[in-house]
């Protein structure tokens, strides 16, 4: 009867207690959301590059060949000879290799070079591989396969020209030899999206009037001489590689990094992902603790409401301690308004997610590539709605405890 | 005759306050005696009855409810006795608005299980109170807001009869009423009293009641207060 009397009297203030619980409400689907996004965006970092066991590089740091390579963040310091390429290719461990070849960007996007090999290759989001939505695969010298980004900012459609710059923010273009776009990928939510893709004897076929990073003057091959000449890679930037059996990564990550002929470093991608992501996990931790503070602030909003509520409760109070309610029934009843406030906040705050999630889900996949699961809710969920609850309740001590404190002075007397 | 309420010397100062003192000497009501107590507002008299009620301790002195000395009780059980003992109606605002007429009456039965089982069967105990007050039919499971204050008065006096517990206490009951609703409600309150043989305590400023009851008391005749500007 007590409990069907608070209830009843929630709804008595339906305004100001549908307002505080919609506030909670809010505040727990944007906690859920920003761990939603969070694990999310964590999950979609880590399926950035899957299926490749290694990374080659010129020796430098772990972190920074995979952002060079990877995410085509920062520069290469050093490339790979040709020649130490070839022997880590020939290795009987090794099941495959993907030469990548960096440093000319065309407008904001970087290209690379590689073989069809990466199409192959190269995985993302546990396993899934590149696609064409539109053209095909290059085939030609000067064909060359643009990511969903690139297409979608500049315009770009099968069939367009295009011309490379030297470097990257530069003014210096290979303008003797335009490419042309022979396929676009599908949007993958990884750093493809913003890569122009061109072949190995591409890169080499731009570069062959160019001596120590600048065009020899006046010089000018034709296309159909460079056609004819031989292509063949001098360095690579990076290479991918696939090992014959997962056992055998270790001992030739060994093996490359103890390379006599030139410093070499082999990561396993995995490693230097998470090594990666703790660097970038600070704004992660950030995001959180701003959620945190506005499910703070709602419930401190709770807090507020069940303050004000007091005075003009008093004559109830009062009539129930006329009944014979002790002090402590009432510090209850407070108590347990609070709860169902934020139960039901937190339910709706689920709730709320879930619509979100729905209209969400496709925008999210398709602009950024981050794709979030909707599923019954995680553990983790649950302990934060627990949470929530049990926040609530310990704030609605405070008012709680005054209104305990004016039912004891009061009693059933109530002075207006 | 039993004795339903007996305050001897007792002794009470407000703590903190600008110096307020009331002191009893000796005040009795028997079983199934009405007593009017006359008062100008602000004279110690809701002082008195929250003595009474036992929402504060007198400083010395005892104060027996059908034999008991509530003063020797513990808070909790203190409340506890009053809801099973006193049935208490306000000057207005007597009823929870956001609860059924039914749930207002059988509330003080949720605090007080011996009444509760006294109540026998609780709704339709408040359904025969409520035809007894002259509520209309079916007003039990009316919403309390929804009822006119003379209305609300006479659900007040069904839940204070509830459970018949030994002692009334009425302040100011029928302030907020006319004439005419102040006479017809005292004729059902007196009704009910005589027929459960119910004591009743009433406090008033309005002289005018006096007849009606066995008895007559200002509350100066039984009670010192002393008021001294701090």
């Amino acid at each position: 009867m007590i409990v069907r009397l608070a209830i009843a009297s929630l709804f008595a203030r339906a305004l100001t207690v549908g307002m505080t619980v919609l506030a909670i409400a809010l505040s727990v689907a944007l906690f859920l959301g920003v761990e939603k996004v969070r694990t999310g965006a964590k999950a979609s970092f880590a399926d950035t590059i899957s299926g490749t066991d290694l990374i080659v590089g010129a020796r430098s740091g772990a972190v920074q060949l995979l952002l060079y390579s990877v995410f085509r963040i920062g520069n290469a310091t050093n490339n790979v000879t040709w020649e130490s390429y070839l022997d880590i290719a020939a290795r009987s461990d090794v099941d495959w290799i993907v030469p990548i070849s960096l440093g000319d960007s065309h407008r904001q996007f970087r290209v690379m070079g590689t073989t069809e090999a990466f199409f192959e290759h190269y995985k993302y989001r546990q396993g899934r591989s590149l696609a064409v939505t539109d053209g095909a695969i290059m085939s030609d010298l000067f064909d060359t396969v643009i990511g969903a980004d690139v297409a979608a900012t500049l315009g770009y459609q099968v069939g367009d020209p295009i011309i490379v710059a030297h470097g990257i923010a530069s003014f210096t273009e290979h303008k003797d030899q335009p490419f042309r776009v022979s396929g676009i990928l599908e949007k993958t939510g990884t750093p493809v999206d913003r890569t122009v893709i061109v072949s190995m004897e591409a890169i080499e076929a731009i570069h062959v009037d160019w001596q120590s990073g600048a065009q020899v003057p006046g010089q000018s091959t034709p296309v159909d001489v460079i056609r004819e000449m031989d292509l063949t890679p001098k360095a690579v930037t990076a290479a991918l590689v696939g090992v014959e059996s997962p056992l055998q990564t270790f001992s030739l990550q060994r093996a490359i990094n103890e390379y006599d002929e030139e410093p070499l470093l082999a990561i396993l991608p995995g490693v230097a992902l998470q090594e990666l992501w703790g660097i970038v996990g600070i704004a992660e931790t950030a995001l959180l603790a701003v959620s945190v503070m506005v499910v703070v602030t709602a419930l401190i909003g709770m807090m507020a409401t069940i303050f004000s509520s007091l005075n003009e409760r008093r004559r109830e109070m009062a009539i129930f301690r006329a009944m014979g309610a002790r002090p402590l029934t009432i510090l209850g009843m407070l108590i347990f308004e609070a709860m169902v406030m934020a139960a039901v906040g937190a339910l709706l705050g689920l709730g709320f997610l879930y619509v979100g999630l729905i209209i969400a889900q496709p925008i999210l996949d398709s602009a950024f590539g981050l794709w979030l699961p909707i599923g019954a809710p995680t553990l983790r969920e649950v302990y934060v709605m627990i949470g929530v609850v049990a926040a609530g309740v310990i704030v609605s001590f405070v008012p709680a405890l005054r209104a305990y404190k004016m039912s004891v002075s009061d009693g059933m007397m109530v002075k207006s | 005759m039993d004795t339903v309420l007996e305050i001897s010397e007792v002794a009470f100062r407000w703590p903190g306050r600008s110096a307020f003192s009331l002191t009893v000497p000796n005040f009795a009501v028997s079983k199934g005696e009405t007593v009017l107590l006359l008062g100008e507002s602000g004279s110690g008299k809701s002082t008195l009855l929250s003595l009474i009620c036992g929402t504060i301790l007198p400083d010395q002195g005892k104060v027996d409810i059908s034999g008991v000395d509530i003063t020797t009780l513990n808070g909790g059980a203190r409340d506890r006795f009053r809801g099973e003992q006193i049935g208490v109606i306000f000057q207005q605002f007597n009823l929870l608005p956001f609860g059924s007429v039914a749930d207002n009456i059988l509330l003080p039965l949720r605090f007080a299980p011996a009444r509760r089982k006294r109540a026998g069967h609780m709704e339709h105990g408040a359904e025969t109170l409520c035809t007894a007050l002259g509520l209309p039919d079916g007003v039990t499971r009316s919403k309390a807001s929804m009822l006119s204050v003379g209305q609300q008065q006479r659900v007040a006096v069904a839940r204070a009869l509830i459970g018949q517990p030994p002692l009334i206490i009425a302040d100011e009951p029928t302030s907020a009423l006319d004439a005419n609703s102040q006479s017809a409600f005292l004729d059902l309150l007196f009704k009910q009293t005589t027929t459960h043989n119910t004591s009743l305590l009433m406090v008033s400023h309005d002289p005018r009641l006096g007849e009606r009851f066995d008895r007559v008391i200002r509350l100066e005749d039984i009670a010192q207060i002393e008021r001294s500007a701090a």
